[in-house]
């Protein structure tokens, strides 16, 4: 391959969009209420049309005849680059709005950088993408507001939510030697900015919402060098498990 | 600036696509949409340049198999090619688009500030697509397709579709 580096940069960038879109899908039709079983699977959609965007690249990339599809559903889990974050299950709707709102956090400011890449398609990638990310964080900081600063369960349940999940957030700021190299040859993001823009979200909507920010220690790191939880086996079943039953199958 | 109207000098080939409409919304034509970016001619190949309105509308696929269609029937083999850049912007529905949709029943988009207030701060400036009045509110952000959110009317209580603003 041309530039292996760039085709496991791409899978970084799009594995991330592509597990929380299934965990987001595994919602549908089984949302609180119809408005927000809606806005999720629409985060999702939005989320998997980034993910066809990032592997019809990988895959041109890659050549040898490798697909979206491929690229999607074929890989064994130690060759996912998300973040573990993202894999991490629905367990009530705190635990889904405070996924989603920390991942925007850190997904806005990502898709800011990205766009001037000097690499031309991610550069309009994520031209595209910001317009939907800040939607998206939009959506999702009203929720941490509703839920943090509504009755004393939702404001108990969310800040459970947070306890769990923050600890797993510091990895996606946690740059890989991957990282570094998209970074020097300007077509990556500086994560170190990322970060800083990340967590002014997070202290503004978490001060809003009566919450408190974890104090924390990484939890867990290793998804971008394909090290993943306990997840990932149970997601890979369900999402690949067509394409391994039927090879080549199309919808 | 991306010119918004595309003119293209071949007749058929324009008539053929002004007859493509967006699966969701059948009333507004691709070319009103302004998801028509570009067509070039290579040989005796059309080569269609699309844009999708959001990254995962799955309206895409019909919208580029109906487009071939659609210039077969005058004649034309065809690719269709997406693209991504520039971004497409709520500002490229044309004037005719937007009186269309609001006919259709969906509340065009307004401008960016104007969509935030109203998506946020709950300011009252959405028109109702039933009775036109501008006393309604939103219930969600997110609505029937990815590019919609979903107001209601606070006088005649019909609920409709609102084309969110994006830039």
């Amino acid at each position: 391959m041309k530039d292996q580096s760039l085709y496991e940069y791409l899978l970084m960038l799009g594995d991330n969009s592509m597990f929380l879109g299934h965990r987001l899908s595994e919602l549908c039709g089984h949302g609180p209420s119809l408005e927000t079983d809606i806005a999720l699977t629409n985060i999702s959609l939005d989320l998997f049309g980034q993910v066809r965007s990032y592997f019809q690249y990988a895959a041109e990339l890659k050549g040898d005849e490798a697909t979206e599809d491929s690229i999607a559903f074929l890989r064994f889990d130690r060759d996912y680059r998300n973040s573990i974050i993202v894999e991490q299950p629905n367990t009530d709707f705190a635990h889904v709005i405070v996924r989603q709102f920390l991942f925007d956090s850190y997904h806005t400011p990502l898709q800011e950088q990205l766009m001037h890449s000097n690499d031309e398609t991610i550069a309009a990638i994520a031209a595209k993408s910001i317009k939907e990310a800040k939607y998206h964080l939009r959506f999702s900081s009203e929720w941490m507001k509703r839920l943090g600063d509504g009755t004393e369960e939702s404001h108990q349940r969310t800040q459970a939510a947070l306890n769990h999940l923050y600890p797993y957030l510091h990895e996606v700021y946690h740059e890989s030697p991957i990282e570094k190299e998209m970074k020097e040859r300007g077509i990556g993001a500086d994560l170190s900015v990322v970060k800083e823009r990340s967590i002014e979200t997070i202290k503004e909507v978490i001060a809003e919402a009566t919450l408190s920010i974890p104090e924390s220690e990484p939890r867990m790191v290793g998804g971008k060098q394909g090290i993943h939880s306990e997840h990932m086996g149970f997601i890979l079943s369900d999402l690949q498990f067509m394409q391994r039953a039927y090879p080549n199958m199309q919808w | 600036m991306v010119n918004s109207t595309l003119h293209i000098e071949n007749e058929s080939i324009m008539k053929a696509l002004w007859t493509v409409t967006d699966p969701e919304i059948p009333v507004l034509s691709i070319m009103d949409m302004g998801v028509v970016r570009n067509v070039d001619m290579e040989n005796d190949l059309v080569i269609v340049s699309i844009t999708p309105t959001y990254s995962g509308c799955p309206a895409m696929d019909t919208i580029g198999d109906d487009i071939k269609k659609a210039l077969k029937e005058e004649g034309y083999q065809s690719r269709v090619k997406l693209v991504l850049a520039p971004a497409w912007t709520t500002d490229w529905i044309t004037e005719r688009g937007r009186k269309k949709l609001a006919e259709y029943g969906i509340a065009p988009p307004m401008e960016e500030e104007a969509d935030k207030a109203a998506l946020i701060d709950g300011e009252r400036i959405v028109k109702c697509t039933h009775c036109g009045s501008t006393n309604t509110r939103m219930i969600s952000q997110f609505g029937s397709t990815a590019c919609k959110a979903l107001f209601q009317c606070n006088e005649c209580d019909e609920p409709f579709d609102y084309f969110k603003c994006l830039k």
